[in-house]
């Protein structure tokens, strides 16, 4: 059996293999089968693995591509992550990716969708827009036909149609899925120490360019061996990372989170793979409506949803409560409306109920930790000798 | 340049509809009128008259506060509270002026919202504006109108009837608890014959740019055109009035050959035609003015105003078909079209209006139009090999208007245009 290293070590490099190779190679054993490319946040993979396809989680550059082009499609106050893409699609990493999804979390991601039409990339380009209303009968409604217009993209591709066995069938196994992440997430809860932030980061993002078959035989391995592994606590404190749901930040600044006394036990990083919480039913007669029944009801708060009957600050607390977090640290992306614009009421929560936080900026290509370094150290130490 | 402008008759009835609608507003908590702050694209002002309601336009008193030098203090004081300086100018302002006491650029208090109709067309940040609204007005209710996107290029039934049930279920019975009238669709379809003829005459008045000398500047004078219809008079009698004069006093121009009026008078000689992509900046809007009408430079069609609705297109509201028609209104707003629409859109008024170039002002707190922007103008000058200008500044933050770089930016483009004509 591999060891936790040696997993790890896979995990990492599938997460930054910016050619899709693992994906490539799976599309290639078999000529129905189609590659889908997703940006964040949130994509229902279920329905493209049901008609015989791999959606593949886009997440920009991050610190791996240098950016020569892209910078001449994005003024310098947008953020970094879409010119990431560009550059990408204009060397063509995403040959052979058969369609792209752009889910409507914000301004720059819609519009990204258009550039990709421009550029003619790939055999179909479609936003998606997620309901706003959250009512099953208009916006579940809504929902469904948008995930119709993906599947009718696919079938003119592969031909393959959808039946309710073959989407719930899919739909157990990224139940299966999100429940192994959860789990790895609950043991980084109870012991941190055991693993850190970092490779349980490399350990989920693997599972965005792989099959979800295969990325649920590394969960298993992976909680099977954290479950033999004691370690040793560190004297550190326990924090949750907010606003790194759509630009990723990089590696080097999760580590330098918890090189300066953080134990990070609840992140939005890769938010989607974690989406919808609990399982979505697989004995329906209409999984469509299942799926939509789930974005609707039991999806996690974001800055990309209209929130206002459901505050995201109290969610937020509840969330720092249950992991009993010592501070919260809101990193965001430079330039993110979504997240930034959140911050203040984020903030204003924080402060009414105590809550220690601490808030900088990053961008995916960040590459000097030092004063982000500093920051935390102070404020891990601030909470360690004053509390 | 010609220094005497007497005020038009449009002017002045323009001035006094505004002037109308903010005593109104100030005097709303006295009369018992409810108040509903909504946005501009996809301004469904109609349905708010037809309830007898009145509407603020955050982003217009946003703007309106650049104008009036009082937007650099509402953002700091935004910032002050956590407020990051990468976001939207706007919202900053907005929220600046209302922790100051919600005091209009007029000098008049705007009075409190009873409800919020969030019809965010083509802009993610009007949303998340009325979340941050919603924490200062914890007891307002939320009306929430989404309007797909035209992602593939068209409006398609479906699109129309997700947004004909949330008029039905969400928006309108909200409206009835808070106007305590029924809704009433005669009155909403008389409103709509209105916007329409509105609709027929801003797109005359737009297309006179077709003459030469153009007898307007579709930006900067056509801001203060597409004020009426974008500031609470969608749907009015007023407005259909104030728009017949106008266009009236157009086509007189027209067959006078005159030339734009700019603030110092007729711009007499026109030496270069141009579309503009992008909204103004404010803070120093007659400055920023002033270096185009100093160069002879006209603009003769701007995306931003079709901010609040395309007609260049054929659309236009069908009063027999209310709901639906308001779905539709919603959905051509010129930041609700997707890129490639966008391109021909713009591409259509650099043929029919006979454009030297084209030129983006590039707006940094607005990724609605700025994301993208830059590939516009690489495929326009593809397509049609035209030149092409690129500037920056901002809505409303004074920081980010730097006179020289935009100036000798200006300068160049307008050679360049210089050394085309002489080929």
């Amino acid at each position: 059996m591999e060891s936790l290293n040696e997993i790890i070590s896979k995990c990492e490099d599938l997460s930054f293999d910016l050619n899709f190779t693992r994906a490539k190679e799976w599309k290639s054993q078999d000529q129905s089968r189609v590659l889908v490319g997703y940006m964040p946040i949130y994509f229902p993979r279920e329905i493209i693995h049901a008609a015989n396809g791999l959606a593949i989680g886009i997440m920009g550059g991050g610190d791996k591509k240098l950016i020569v082009k892209g910078d001449a499609y994005y003024q310098s106050y947008i953020c970094h992550m879409p010119r990431g893409i560009i550059e990408l699609a204009l060397d063509n990493h995403f040959e052979g990716f058969d369609g792209f999804i752009f889910p409507s979390i914000c301004d720059v991601i819609r519009n990204l969708s258009g550039m990709f039409k421009l550029l003619n990339k790939g055999k179909f380009v479609k936003y998606l827009d997620y309901p706003q209303n959250f009512k099953s009968h208009i916006g579940g409604t809504f929902y469904i036909q948008e995930m119709e217009h993906v599947l009718a993209e696919v079938k003119k591709i592969n031909n393959v149609e959808i039946t309710p066995e073959r989407l719930n069938h899919s739909i157990s196994l990224f139940n299966k899925n999100r429940k192994l992440t959860e789990e790895i997430y609950s043991i980084r809860d109870a012991a941190p120490w055991k693993i850190t932030a970092a490779d349980v980061y490399h350990i989920v993002r693997a599972g965005l360019v792989i099959p979800v078959e295969e990325h649920n035989e590394i969960l298993e391995k992976v909680i099977s061996l954290l479950n033999q592994e004691s370690g040793e606590p560190l004297d550190k404190i326990r924090v949750l990372v907010i606003g790194a749901f759509c630009e990723q930040p990089p590696v080097g600044l999760i580590r330098a989170i918890e090189l300066a006394g953080c134990y990070i036990v609840e992140d939005d990083f890769l938010l989607g793979t974690r989406w919808i919480q609990g399982d979505i039913p697989t004995d329906s007669n209409d999984p469509f409506r299942a799926l939509s029944h789930s974005y609707l009801n039991n999806s996690t708060f974001s800055s990309s949803v209209y929130d206002v009957d459901n505050p995201k600050e109290a969610r937020l607390l509840k969330l720092a409560s249950e992991r009993k977090v010592d501070g919260i640290i809101f990193a965001a992306p430079s330039f993110c409306d979504p997240a930034l614009l959140d911050h203040p009421i984020l903030q204003q929560a924080c402060i009414e109920n105590n809550m220690r936080y601490i808030s900088f900026l990053y961008s995916e290509n960040t590459g000097q930790f030092k004063v982000i370094k500093e920051q935390v150290g102070t404020f891990s130490d601030s909470i360690k000798l004053w509390d | 340049m010609s220094k005497d402008i007497a005020k038009e008759k449009s002017m002045i009835i323009q001035k006094e509809m505004i002037s109308r609608l903010f005593k109104d507003l100030s005097t709303a908590k006295e009369t018992g009128k409810k108040v509903v702050y909504t946005f501009v694209p996809g301004n469904i002002s109609e349905l708010i008259l037809s309830f007898g309601m009145l509407p603020v336009y955050p982003e217009i008193n946003a703007l309106q506060s650049g104008m009036r030098k009082k937007s650099a203090d509402f953002i700091r004081d935004a910032e002050k509270i956590g407020h990051s300086e990468d976001v939207c100018t706007y919202v900053k302002c907005d929220v600046g002026m209302m922790i100051n006491g919600n005091i209009g650029p007029n000098g008049e208090k705007i009075p409190e919202p009873d409800l919020f109709l969030l019809s965010y067309t083509g802009c993610f940040t009007f949303m998340k504006w009325f979340e941050t609204l919603k924490r200062l007005y914890p007891d307002v209710p939320v009306a929430l109108l989404h309007t797909p996107y035209q992602e593939n290029h068209k409006v398609t039934p479906e699109m129309t009837a997700y947004m004909v049930k949330q008029l039905k279920e969400e928006v309108i019975p909200k409206m009835e608890k808070v106007s305590g009238n029924k809704y009433d669709e005669e009155k909403l379809k008389a409103c709509l014959r209105n916007s329409s003829k509105v609709e027929d005459y801003i797109m005359k008045i737009f297309d006179t740019t077709k003459n030469v000398p153009s007898p307007i500047d579709a930006y900067f004078a056509g801001v203060y055109y597409i004020g009426p219809i974008n500031n609470g008079f969608r749907g009015s009698d007023e407005a259909v009035n104030y728009y017949h004069e106008l266009y009236n006093e157009i086509l007189e121009r027209v067959n006078l050959g005159l030339g734009p009026i700019t603030p110092e008078g007729v711009m007499e000689k026109e030496r270069f035609r141009l579309v503009v992509e992008g909204p103004p900046n404010w803070t120093h809007f007659r400055e920023f003015w002033k270096l185009f009408y100093d160069m002879g430079a006209v603009i003769v069609a701007s995306s931003y105003t079709k901010v609040g609705g395309v007609y260049d297109m054929g659309f236009r509201v069908n009063p027999e078909k209310p709901l639906e028609s308001l779905a539709e209104y919603c959905m051509n707003c010129y930041t609700n079209l997707n890129l490639e629409q966008r391109v021909e859109l713009l591409s259509k008024c650099i043929t029919d209006y006979k454009a030297d170039g084209f030129l983006v002002n590039s707006i940094k707190s607005c990724n609605s139009f700025s994301a993208g922007q830059l590939m516009i103008m690489q495929q326009l000058e593809r397509q049609l090999e035209i030149p092409v200008g690129f500037i920056e500044s901002d809505l409303v933050d004074p920081r980010y208007f730097s006179y020289s770089n935009i100036k000798n930016r200006l300068e160049s483009f307008f050679q360049m245009l210089d050394q085309r004509k002489m080929y």
